[in-house]
């Protein structure tokens, strides 16, 4: 079986993470509940014809992916997988309100035909010239786990061997007014907001795009191995870390064996109870968390992703992230968990290349 | 007429969200397709809706786009000779 190498990463977030080095400037939220993503400039990227129709979460795809592929070093993917939650939700929501305002008529073509989920993939491809198998999972906060998931067997599999996987989400105003209502989004009166310390529930909620270029050869700038992943829809605190026993007993490993963990924690605190369940089993090596930086949406995890392979890349852990103060010389594996509202669970474990 | 072609540029830079383009960028005679403003299909069925919801103008013959879309100038005298609202 091939080997799933990550040789390029582009991520556009809320903090400068397209143009700059890894998390050399960052600002810490605590008191905006919605944080949005800075945004590269396009001019350079898109064709000012293409980029009017273009929505925020198909720009931001289209700029991550750029750098992903020109990392690597790779023109045109062999195949193009994109996970997103809530998909052009902006489109969408205009789309839906002009058939609201006008009473079912006047319905313009240009919306709808970028309101659908797979917008980002389908414009990466045609941006590209790319004719290869190109899918978009809508899996929650599984989406871009789903996506890696198809990608590496694809590449283990020998089916392709370059991959442009990735993932993006988009705010909206009338989606975060819902958000807000349900008390997915926390209140302001929970301000200053913070993840490690919270007392409240909710979360501060943000966008942003993840890509990344797999294949199945080692490059001189490669970043990591992707290892292996498992998802799982729901699980009870209590099974969290049968839940981490058990793939890393699959994997042959041991707690010992792992360097880093990197945990999803987002400031909830009726949920962030899971994280607490595996603080546990990870309490004598370095732990990070990286949602105090980008936020929460469905694909945030690929933000930690982005994190976990950087760290390995670089052997270093940016002091920003670290959750305790444990130190270690070298990392050689690096295990992400996460999960949203005690709903879709992760595991993807990268290794040193 | 020049309010209505200079309304018509406003309402096709912000439909067609032409976000580099001014008023004073669009000439009256300039070709909308091709050379001119280079805008596509899509923009074509952006324009019959605009045409609708904004003059009440229904093109019963997608034929006749062609020529009523080729300029503003075409484009407003169109609208002035056929709008009901």
């Amino acid at each position: 079986m091939q080997k799933c190498y990550i040789n390029g990463m582009g991520c556009v977030s809320s903090q400068e993470t397209y143009d700059t080095s890894f998390l050399e400037s960052v600002e810490i939220n605590t008191t905006e509940n919605i944080v949005y993503a800075k945004q590269p400039s396009y001019k350079e990227l898109i064709p000012p014809a293409a980029a009017r129709r273009m929505a925020k979460g198909v720009k931001m795809g289209l700029a991550a992916s750029t750098k992903a592929l020109k990392e690597a070093n790779v023109e045109v993917p062999d195949a193009i997988i994109t996970g997103t939650g809530m998909g052009c939700i902006e489109d969408s929501e205009k789309f839906l309100k002009a058939l609201i305002d006008n009473n079912e008529e006047y319905l313009t073509p240009t919306n709808f035909i970028q309101s659908t989920h797979n917008t980002v993939g389908a414009q990466i491809a045609l941006g590209l010239g790319c004719k290869g198998y190109n899918f978009t999972y809508v899996n929650g906060s599984i989406s871009f786990e789903s996506a890696l998931l198809d990608a590496k067997l694809q590449l283990e599999n020998e089916e392709e061997n370059t991959i442009l996987v990735g993932a993006a989400d988009e705010t909206s105003s009338h989606t975060m007014e819902l958000f807000k209502l349900v008390n997915i989004i926390k209140k302001e009166s929970d301000q200053p907001y913070s993840v490690l310390d919270s007392n409240s529930s909710g979360v501060v909620y943000s966008e942003g795009a993840t890509f990344v270029t797999l294949e199945n050869v080692k490059k001189e700038n490669s970043y990591a191995v992707l290892e292996a992943l498992q998802i799982q829809n729901e699980l009870n605190i209590d099974e969290v870390e049968s839940f981490i026993s058990s793939f890393l007993e699959k994997n042959n490993l041991k707690i010992q064996d792992i360097d880093v963990v990197v945990l999803g924690n987002n400031g909830d605190i009726s949920f962030d109870t899971y994280y607490t369940a595996v603080d546990s089993l990870f309490d004598q090596i370095p732990q990070v968390y990286y949602k105090h930086l980008s936020g929460e949406f469905n694909t945030a995890s690929a933000f930690g992703f982005w994190v976990a392979a950087s760290i390995l890349k670089n052997q270093a852990i940016p002091q920003v992230v670290k959750m305790n103060s444990f130190e270690k010389a070298n990392f050689s594996k690096v295990l992400l968990y996460n999960q949203f509202q005690g709903k879709d669970h992760s595991l993807v474990l990268l290794s040193k290349c | 007429m020049e309010a209505l072609k200079q309304e018509l540029k406003s309402k096709i830079i912000e439909v067609l969200n032409l976000e580099d383009i001014a008023i004073e960028d669009i000439n009256d005679n300039d070709p909308l397709f091709g050379d001119g403003l280079g805008l596509d299909s899509i923009d074509a069925l952006e324009l019959i809706v605009l045409l609708d919801k904004e003059y009440g103008i229904r093109l019963a013959d997608p034929k006749q786009g062609k020529a009523i879309f080729e300029s503003i100038e075409t484009m407003a005298a169109y609208i002035a000779e056929n709008r009901t609202k």
